[in-house]
């Protein structure tokens, strides 16, 4: 044995076919392009803007605008509300997790879904739903809210509690109950196992639950700008004025260098948790669910207040969408084929609604494309360090876009895609692109977890059983990804559907989309204007619960957790 | 003639080399068993043969063509791993012919057959998910075999099962290899394992090859006291102590517990330093003037205490010799 010794220097490599690089460029350089062309660019762009003056380095802007009392003020209310909101949700989504997730009873299904619809409502839909409670002659008009920061950080929490319940629910189900149980044989009591025992082993998934709570809560838009008008803004809604209203290019700009910043920061900090999370072992939910006891009452009568919570604005809506100057019916719904009093709109709400289902399947492709591309790419695990970083801020990169703000990137595109070779700023492909952007990494997400969740080995014996690469990615990379891409595409259509922060600024006025005429609507109140604002609201919220209802049966649990 | 030549193949992990220099070959037919303790390289030195590893050094040749640069599907082999890999998105029949479906040649016929050949029939329409981990090893063989692989990997194919099912599956794996033919390396750390399947074993110890023989001449005749050790034998004797064991001479050798039993009159007088019970009878410890302490065997019918005087006999059946 042994004997004569190969030379280390030339060692013999299996050169990967051209196929397979072809398949990593396409996956890298794709999603790439697309996120450097239409993201980064129009970022920079408006970076830029605030940082160079004549093509100097001028960080004077940066004195003049954050000098201001109105931004101090504007800066401290948007953290200051989505810290209150984020810890809202946290308080009530853990035990809100633990009966929806640990538990198992009937009418849980119902429990979930009900939990989950608010995150993809559109913002518009709960901005009105929320101004439909709690105004004069509202529901709960007498509680004085309306146009208040409570309005807000109420709106902000029944959008987001679903995230901390399914990104700490789907953790939790995967948890081995015994370890809890050998602590409780071991002489700890109840309160002591859950501090430590479950809540160490949770915390990664509340820290990353939280730090995304906080980044859609300061950069919540639509919401906002609904029910807090010019009163109550954030660094968003500041932004839209600054631009829209008082032509302050600069002004925006350095605004929304803070805001990227402070993004980048929760960003790392959400991506540093989802990191240690990976360590857990999971079972599967069957061995970590129980029926529920005594003991569990207090979790679970909180679950049904959440949920009394969730339902309230919903029913306000729909209830008073049916009333009109006569009385109880349907006359909101029939003046949606108008174009509202004194002329609101330029189409009739339902070219509106036509708008938004074609450009919400373009921008779904579009993220569908991107997103799994990317997936494919990132889930390899590649031996070298140095390519296992790239990949990693890559996967980041992607992430970018859920947190920047979506006006920035509105607004980005505005002052980039106005000079060939992308002159794109009057083309129709805009509005997709931006929502698109938006979805991506709702679809990253959902479908990564899957992807890296396959043993390479399965790879491997597809391999050696005579599989070449483009059949082994075909067989069990999409194989087994493909109830998740179908989640992932239901789930990109509902928020490209409901999206207003880029909309806003990109849709042409004669070709508006749902969130738009209903922002319109609201913004010229009289007439039927303000009954059909409720009645359009309706019909996108239907809309979207209806794609939403069919994605949950396919019963992807990534789908939404963070 | 040689099937399978693996000619100094080097493997490194971040400048460490799991495989080091490994050369053997194989015979058209013949079941090798690469015999380690984890994390002695085996399992990448079998990946390395299918393909899946870069090679730092070295070459692979089948029929005396070059592989070396043949990629993983292109060698006609198959693997099949410890947990079998089966695709859970597809049923047992679709698993088994997914190899016949790239090969372009579905069979119905050839699927049936192999199900019977590892004795689950009519199991066909089942999830992989719902079968029983020794019903998925089952299923993961029958699909290796399912392209008639001109040479089948196994790495460790029987080691996630419990006891009972992987002495019957040890004999299930020899007969449906000899059935088929099959030429086949198969890497375990469980002797037992090895010694039933194998008609040769190679014992690996961090990343060489250390030995390589019939299951019997590795058994009777270890290359190192630290293989013998891997084997089982507790005990390694040389000088006078092997000559209290077998007194005419014959240099080093190492005893397994069963070669020191305790009998009512044997040849060499013992004490017991610590007797545990075990299903057969007894393990114990004794002390033997002249070698010091040993494990050693009691049966049943003698029950024997710490701090008792007993005789002891040698079973030469249980005894190695060291080179």
């Amino acid at each position: 044995m042994g004997g004569y010794r190969h030379p280390v220097t030339h060692p013999t490599r299996i050169k990967p076919a051209p196929s397979t690089i072809l398949a990593i460029v396409l996956g890298v350089g794709v999603p790439a392009a697309f996120v450097g062309i239409f993201f980064a660019w129009p970022v920079a762009a408006m970076v830029g803007r605030g940082l160079f003056v004549d093509g100097a380095l001028d960080l004077s802007g940066f004195g003049d605008v954050l000098a201001r009392p109105r931004t101090l003020r504007l800066i401290g209310r948007t953290i200051g509300q989505a810290a209150l909101a984020s810890v809202v949700c946290v308080v009530l989504g853990l035990p809100i997790a633990h009966v929806l997730y640990r538990l198992t009873f009937r009418g849980q299904r119902m429990l979930r879904a009900l939990v989950v619809l608010p995150f993809v409502l559109p913002t518009v839909v709960v901005g009105v739903a929320f101004r439909t409670l709690l105004r004069e002659g509202g529901l709960l008009g007498d509680l004085h809210l309306d146009g208040t920061f409570t309005a807000i950080v109420l709106a902000l929490v029944f959008f987001n509690v679903a995230v901390v319940v399914r990104t700490v629910g789907t953790t939790w189900e995967g948890l081995d109950r015994r370890q809890e149980e050998a602590a409780r044989v071991l002489g700890a009591g109840p309160v002591r196992v859950w501090l430590t025992v479950t809540l160490p082993r949770l915390a990664p998934a509340i820290t990353a639950a939280a730090s995304i709570v906080f980044l859609f809560c300061s950069t919540a838009f639509g919401v906002v700008l609904v029910l807090g008008g010019t009163k109550f803004g954030t660094i968003e809604t500041e932004i839209y004025l600054l631009t829209t209203q008082f032509l302050d290019l600069r002004g925006a700009s350095v605004l929304s260098v803070t805001q990227l910043l402070v993004v980048v920061l929760v960003l790392l900090v959400a991506a540093r948790a989802r990191g240690r999370r990976t360590a857990q072992r999971r079972v599967s939910s069957l061995q970590s669910r129980r029926a529920p006891r005594l003991g569990d009452v207090p979790t679970i009568v909180v679950t049904l207040l959440v949920a009394a919570f969730l339902a309230l604005p919903i029913a306000a809506l729909v209830l008073r969408s049916l009333q009109t100057a006569d009385g109880w019916g349907l006359g909101n719904y029939v003046a949606l084929g108008t174009t509202g009093s004194r002329n609101a709109l330029v189409v009739p709400v339902w070219v509106a609604l036509g708008n938004s289902l074609v450009i919400a399947v373009q921008a779904t492709v579009i993220a569908l494309v991107i997103g799994l591309a990317a997936s494919l790419v990132i889930s390899r695990r590649p031996r070298s360090v140095g390519l296992r970083r790239s990949l990693a801020g890559f996967d980041a990169v992607l992430m970018l876009p859920l947190g920047v703000s979506a006006v920035t990137v509105g607004f980005g595109f505005l002052i980039t895609l106005n000079t060939p070779p992308f002159d794109l700023r009057s083309s129709p492909v805009l509005v997709p692109i931006a929502q698109a952007l938006v979805a991506l990494p709702l679809v990253v997400r959902t479908i990564l977890p899957v992807l890296t969740g396959i043993d390479d080995r399965m790879r491997e014996s597809a391999s050696v059983l005579g599989s070449p690469p483009w059949r082994v990615l075909r067989d069990v990379d999409l194989a087994i990804v493909g109830r998740p891409v179908l989640a992932a595409s239901g789930f990109a259509f509902a928020v490209a559907l409901g999206e207003f922060g880029a909309t806003s600024f990109l849709s042409r006025p004669d070709r508006p989309t749902l969130p738009v005429v209903i922002f319109r609507l609201i913004g010229l109140p009289g007439g039927d204007n303000f009954g059909m604002a409720l009645a359009a609201s309706v019909v996108l919220a239907a809309v979207t619960v209806a794609v939403i209802a069919l994605v949950e049966r396919l019963r992807v649990g990534t789908m939404g957790a963070f | 003639m040689t099937a399978l030549s693996v000619d100094g193949v080097t493997v490194s992990f971040d400048g460490a080399p799991a495989v080091d220099d490994v050369t053997l070959s194989l015979e058209p037919g013949e079941v090798l068993g690469i015999l380690g303790p984890s994390g002695s390289g085996k399992s990448t030195l079998l990946r390395s043969i299918a393909g899946l590893e870069r090679l730092d050094a070295g070459s692979v040749s089948w029929h005396g063509e070059d592989i070396t640069a043949v990629p993983v599907h292109k060698r006609g082999f198959a693997l099949m791993f410890q947990d079998g890999q089966l695709f859970p998105h597809r049923t047992v029949a679709q698993n088994i012919a997914y190899p016949l479906r790239i090969a372009g040649t579905p069979s119905q016929a050839r699927v049936t057959e192999l199900l019977a050949l590892v004795g689950l029939a009519g199991f066909g329409d089942r999830r992989v998910t719902d079968l029983s981990g020794g019903e998925q090893q089952r299923v993961a063989l029958a699909r290796s075999l399912a392209a008639e692989p001109r040479l089948l990997l196994l790495d460790e194919p029987l080691s996630s099962l419990d006891r009972e099912l992987r002495e019957r599956l040890a004999g299930d794996l020899r007969r449906i290899l000899d059935e088929t033919a099959t030429t086949a390396i198969f890497v375990t750390h469980d002797q037992d394992e090895a010694f039933a399947v194998s008609d040769r074993v190679a014992v690996m110890v961090d990343g060489k090859l250390r030995q390589t023989g019939t299951p019997a001449e590795v058994w009777r005749r270890p290359a190192s006291a630290e293989i013998a050790r891997f084997l089982g034998y507790t005990t390694v004797l040389d000088g006078d102590a092997a000559l209290v064991v077998r007194p005419r001479g014959g240099g080093p050798i190492a005893l397994r517990p069963a070669a020191v039993v305790v009998t009512h009159d044997g040849p060499v007088a013992a004490t017991v330093v610590r007797s545990t019970p075990a299903v057969d009878g007894w393990r114990v410890r004794l002390v033997v003037p002249g070698i010091g302490e040993v494990d050693g065997i009691a049966s049943g019918q003698h029950p024997v205490t710490a701090g008792e005087y007993v005789t002891v006999r040698f079973d030469d059946d249980a005894i190695a010799d060291l080179p």
